[in-house]
């Protein structure tokens, strides 16, 4: 149904009007420009269209519009603030935690999440919250360490 | 700075580039243009643009490059912005594939910017009235005697300047300051920012999405099809030839009018599947070619106590990579525009050109970071399709795949067959080796042991000139085109054969190895493994070592088998690579570490089912590649290796994956696999037989 969507984009009002049924990434990506969140499978198996909807992540590719309204997103786009990186942007830089760095936005709105709820994750927690982002390069090893640094540089206070 | 940026100030403008010579007839290198002017720009403001034709697919080779033109040229690698694979701009280059970025066009580049910093001292020596033996070069600032001092970009600046001194000497590696250091990718703030641009993320005025009709399965044929519901949900219907596409400004509302075409076709023929195909194979490869023999077969089999004959099988696999074939395309006044992940964009450039039938010069191809390619982007057909599609419509165009797409036109690594007979003596040494690869292709195929009595035979390959319907889709190069299926053999082979002789796998290898950089990676990775000399089965340790194009590679690797599942967890992986001079250390372990990671996959989950043309895996919940949850502890060795010219490092040690798995299942269970991937049945398969 066409209709005007509102919700928070970023720490900023965004509204849209279109089809509500339409997937919150292609809206992102093609309505809104913010094309750092990222076309991966359009299933929901690999992650790499993940973005914050009130501090859960959540796979765009499969979330209608109308599901977003009212909400809070974040995008890659929204990260870090003042022109600084976030912290876990920061420890990915560190550790060279990318490749290709196409499933890299996704792995860090994730990593945002699993530290929102759980401040200092065991490295079996983080394993376990990252599964179901799929990465095809083989930073992995790399993406546990900076999530881990960043867990320890953010002291538990989770922005 | 983004490259983009520049290419407006600095090149197309003109002001900033100052180094144009006259092309002197030097010889012709590799095919690659010999005037340095070709590889870099100095700018005004002291920046260097570094211009190849290579792509940046997560390898790091953006990096890596400029780490060899900063020392080469002594420039800061903060003043140096890499330009890859823009027709338009950058030399001519095959492509990127073969670990071939540092170990065959790392000389090139070196050699250009060599003589560039000699012509830029000679100028600085005219200037400052100082022979060039007295100069001093330091981040692009020449300096003489006392205070004098004079910038690359002072030098240049205004002047065009014809000067050509030949080939110079290039630095030893020993002189590195840049290269040999493990600064922090080029590429890294664009891709934890979300900033890197991929061929799906250029948004352009009047842009297009472009969704294709495809068929069910390879070989169906279109009888029919009605567009009309797709039309009326204000979707653009092309027919171009066989492309048949529907077009929106939305690409998820092309989706939804795509699937609202009614379309029919003719189904195709039956043929093989993934459980008859190797049986087709066998029977269909080319006739064999000979890459290598020795001694005598006949003379072999005298020598033998006995004969040991094993076949080895592994699968077709994708690439999978998480970017599916992207490009956006612009096709205005006879001349083309094409944004494409690939990493062919010359080759790229002469397809659209013959396709659109535009001379070459009116096609340009600009390389975006590519989000991966493994060897799966050597092939851009999307790229056509954009490029067809945008000339009928008079639009921007993006032909972005979608998974299934992807899945279907992937170039697969074909599926092969290797058959080794082979015969030891009494004393425990391999006295006969009769190899034929079958479909895998002949690369690294020849065994590297001393063995005096050998054959190495193959039929067929990845890369063409098979039968037309050998394989019943496209195969292509795929991460180590070839080796991943010789190692798999040999490898697991060679296990069998110290298992006969009573010996342990480690020193069974060296009892055959008389090349000293393979023992030396060898004897590095038992130290680090700590590997313990054994007769018989029992810890789950697997060893499996290889060649690929120059780089020495040895892997162990500690493996758990429940065997009730038959799942296999892969514990612990060491690799010791020599790879001659490292240009980036941490670069070639996060190659390393790739490599293995991505290893997982093909040894034990990934295998492309199909039956009749039709490609059963359509999206990542059937065809499953390696998680977080599946990766071993990894330690990479890295050999100080200075005297040896660098080789790649983007491939080898995925090479080594299928077998030391297998090696080390079997030291586990004592279940022999032959068959990859191992997947839990097939385990459990070889379980109950061992």
């Amino acid at each position: 149904m066409q209709r005007t969507i509102s919700f928070t984009l970023n720490g900023k009002p965004a509204q849209v009007t279109t089809d509500d049924e339409r997937m919150l990434l292609w809206v992102l990506r093609e309505d809104l420009g913010l094309t750092g969140t990222k076309f991966g499978c359009g299933e929901g198996h690999c992650g790499a269209c993940a973005v914050l909807v009130d501090r859960e992540a959540v796979r765009s590719c499969a979330l209608p519009l109308k599901d977003a309204a009212g909400k809070q997103v974040i995008t890659i786009e929204g990260l870090g603030s003042g022109g600084r990186l976030h912290p876990i942007q920061e420890a990915f830089l560190k550790h060279h935690a990318f490749q290709c760095g196409f499933c890299t936005p996704g792995m860090i709105l994730n990593a945002c999440a699993l530290l929102l709820k759980t401040p200092l994750p065991s490295r079996d927690q983080i394993v376990r919250h990252m599964d179901d982002h799929l990465c095809r390069c083989g930073p992995h090893t790399r993406i546990i360490a900076a999530i881990e640094e960043a867990a320890a540089v953010m002291k538990g206070g989770a922005r | 700075m983004k490259p983009d940026d520049l290419s407006r100030r600095d090149f197309l403008a003109g002001p900033g580039l100052l180094l144009l010579l006259p092309s002197a007839p030097v010889e012709a290198f590799q095919g690659y243009p010999d005037d340095f002017n070709a590889y870099l720009h100095i700018g005004a403001d002291g920046r260097v643009a570094c211009l190849v034709g290579k792509v940046e697919l997560g390898q790091g080779s953006m990096t890596a490059l400029a780490q060899l033109l900063a020392d080469e040229l002594d420039v800061a690698l903060d003043s140096v912005d890499m330009v890859m694979g823009d027709t338009g701009r950058c030399p001519w280059d095959m492509g990127t594939f073969g670990s071939l970025s540092i170990r065959q066009f790392g000389p090139v580049l070196r050699a250009a910017a060599a003589e560039a910093r000699a012509v830029l001292l000679q100028m600085a020596s005219e200037r400052l009235k100082t022979p060039v033996e007295k100069l001093h070069v330091e981040t692009g600032v020449v300096t003489g005697q006392g205070s004098a001092r004079v910038s690359y970009a002072e030098l240049v600046q205004g002047k065009r300047i014809e000067r050509r001194l030949g080939r110079q000497p290039v630095k030893s590696p020993a002189a590195f300051r840049v290269a040999g250091q493990s600064p922090r990718r080029k590429d890294a703030i664009d891709k934890v920012t979300g900033r890197a641009r991929y061929a799906g993320d250029f948004r352009l005025p009047g842009l297009l999405h472009a969704r294709v009709l495809r068929p069910p399965a390879h070989g169906a044929a279109l009888t029919s099809a009605d567009t009309s519901a797709a039309e009326r949900a204000g979707a653009q219907v092309v027919r171009d030839g066989e492309l048949l596409a529907v077009l929106h400004a939305h690409r998820d509302l092309a989706d939804r009018a795509l699937a609202l075409v009614r379309a029919r076709y003719e189904p195709p023929r039956p043929s093989v599947d993934d459980r008859t195909v190797f049986d087709h194979l066998l029977k269909a490869a080319p006739p064999g070619q000979v890459v290598g023999e020795s001694g005598s077969l006949a003379e072999g089999e005298r020598l033998a106590a006995g004969l040991i004959e094993e076949t080895y099988f592994n699968s077709y696999v994708a690439h999978a990579a998480l970017e599916t074939h992207s490009a956006t395309a612009v096709v205005e006044n006879g001349k083309a525009t094409v944004w494409a992940s690939t990493q062919t964009p010359f080759s790229l450039r002469q397809q659209i050109a013959q396709a659109l039938q535009f001379p070459p010069e009116n096609v340009r191809v600009i390389t975006p970071y590519v989000g991966g390619g493994f060897g799966g982007k050597s092939a851009s057909r999307q790229a056509l399709e954009a490029a067809r599609l945008a000339r009928v419509t008079g639009r921007p165009v993006q032909v972005v795949w979608d998974r299934a797409e992807e899945f279907f036109y992937d170039t697969f690594r074909p599926a092969a067959v290797v058959r080794i007979r082979s015969g030891l003596t009494g004393a425990g040494r391999i006295a006969l080796w009769d190899y034929h690869v079958f479909c895998a292709g002949d690369r690294e195929a020849k065994q590297f042991y001393d063995i005096p009595h050998q054959r190495t035979v193959s039929s067929g390959g990845w890369g063409g000139g098979n039968p037309a319907g050998l394989h019943p889709f496209a195969v292509g190069p795929w991460r180590a085109p070839s080796v991943n299926t010789n190692t798999f053999a040999r490898e697991s082979h060679i296990d069998i054969l110290a298992a006969k002789a009573g010996a342990d796998p480690l020193e069974f290898r060296l009892r055959h190895l008389s090349d000293k950089r393979m023992r030396r990676v060898l004897e590095a990775a038992a130290r680090q493994f700590g590997w313990k000399p054994r007769k018989r089965p029992g810890g789950g340790a697997g060893v499996a070592c290889a060649i690929y194009l120059g780089t020495y590679v040895a892997t162990m690797a500690e493996v758990a088998v429940d065997s009730r599942t038959g799942k296999a967890r892969v514990e612990r992986v060491v690799c010791a690579q020599d790879q001659g001079v490292v240009v980036s250390p941490d670069g070639s372990r996060q190659q390393i570490e790739g490599s293995i990671t991505m290893g997982l996959g093909y040894a034990l989950s990934e295998e492309v089912h199909f039956r009749n043309g039709e490609v059963l895996e359509r999206n990542f919940d059937s065809y499953e590649i390696p998680r977080f949850s599946w990766l071993p502890r990894i330690e990479a060795v890295l050999i100080d290796n200075p005297e040896t010219p660098a080789s790649g490092c983007g491939e080898p040690p995925i090479v080594t994956m299928g077998a030391v798995i297998a090696n080390a299942i079997c030291d586990a269970t004592r279940a022999r696999i032959r068959r990859l991937p191992m997947t839990p049945e097939r385990v459990r398969q070889a379980l109950a037989v061992a």
